[in-house]
């Protein structure tokens, strides 16, 4: 990754244009050609410094719903409950922190009342209480790390 | 939204095409013209339901392998308040108002610092709860160890940012 991969990828968390021809305007910018722009955005996905490029939707808005759950696993059962809860799709991610509440996982789901569903299936098959943390309010949302 | 949304949705939940006109390209699996593709898009983003397009870096990619979820509780009445403080700091990627789990989890105020040691994340965070006078406040800072698990936006499923 070099000097312009880096203005590309600030450029690009800032949004993209929705016009005939948006990697021209984008290049124009940047001051490089559209070829170039094409050429390192594509290098950028395949090497998976990028995960995505397109589209971050409002999944309340489109009718589904999200909430961030935890359990507290005991260490000893950690690897396997993980691949309990990592079975089911619902499961968007999951990671490990360090605290006795030591796994937390995203759920998303079609409806909120499959939310509920997925928390009861999961307690069932672990054994274990999830907390659930939807959200209440969102004070701000703006994932721009700077290459 | 009407069933060529969700068609067009659906389109590009994968990425968008890298190429010249991608708004004609994408037009062509689903017989609209390219300014359709765009009247439709640019409608989705006016009304919400598309936040944004754009790339999602892979942040452990870039060097952020310092990722702390940090959690507070801040009595209701002031937690709208507390809550756009510390979305002033650009440092802070995400913050949420969530609900108390009773004395196991007393917190209700969320938000995410990525960085790229955990010297530099606490850091931060000291210069945020110091210049909001937030240090008497209840709290924990949970460091992530590994991600398990991270998958693309769905359109009926979850943004990566979320935690």
């Amino acid at each position: 990754m070099d000097k312009l991969d880096q203005l590309i990828i600030n450029q690009l968390q800032d949004g993209f244009p929705i016009v005939d021809s948006p990697y021209r305007q984008i290049a124009e910018q940047l001051n490089i050609t559209e070829d170039l722009l094409l050429q390192r955005l594509q290098q950028l996905l395949d090497n998976g410094i990028l995960s995505r490029f397109g589209p971050m939707y409002h999944a309340e808005k489109m009718g589904g719903a999200l909430t961030l759950a935890a359990v507290k696993v005991p260490e000893e059962n950690f690897e396997q409950c993980c691949e309990v809860i990592n079975a089911f799709p619902e499961v968007a991610h999951n990671y490990q922190r360090d605290h006795v509440l030591n796994m937390w996982f995203v759920l998303a789901t079609e409806t909120p009342e499959q939310i509920t569903d997925v928390i009861r299936q999961i307690e069932q098959q672990t054994g274990l209480e999830v907390f659930n943390m939807p959200k209440v309010n969102e004070y701000f949302v703006g994932l721009k790390l700077e290459a | 939204m009407d069933a060529i949304d969700f068609q067009l949705i659906e389109a590009i939940q994968n990425g968008l095409p890298i190429c010249s006109r991608p708004y004609l390209q994408l037009g062509k699996g689903l017989s609209l013209s390219e300014q359709q593709v765009i009247d439709r898009l640019a409608a989705l983003r006016q009304q919400g339901l598309v936040k944004r397009l754009g790339v999602i870096v892979n942040h452990r990619q870039l060097g952020y392998r310092a990722n702390a979820m940090v959690v507070l509780n801040i009595p209701d009445y002031n937690v709208a308040e507390v809550g756009g403080q510390v979305s002033q700091f650009s440092f802070v990627n995400l913050c949420y108002q969530r609900p108390r789990q009773g004395d196991r989890w007393p917190y209700n105020l969320y938000f995410m610092i990525h960085g790229k040691s955990r010297g530099r994340v606490l850091n931060q965070l000291d210069h945020l709860l110091e210049t909001c006078s937030l240090k008497q406040m209840a709290r924990e800072v949970l460091f992530s160890k590994q991600c398990f698990k991270q998958r693309g936006a769905l359109y009926k499923q979850a943004p990566e940012q979320i935690i």
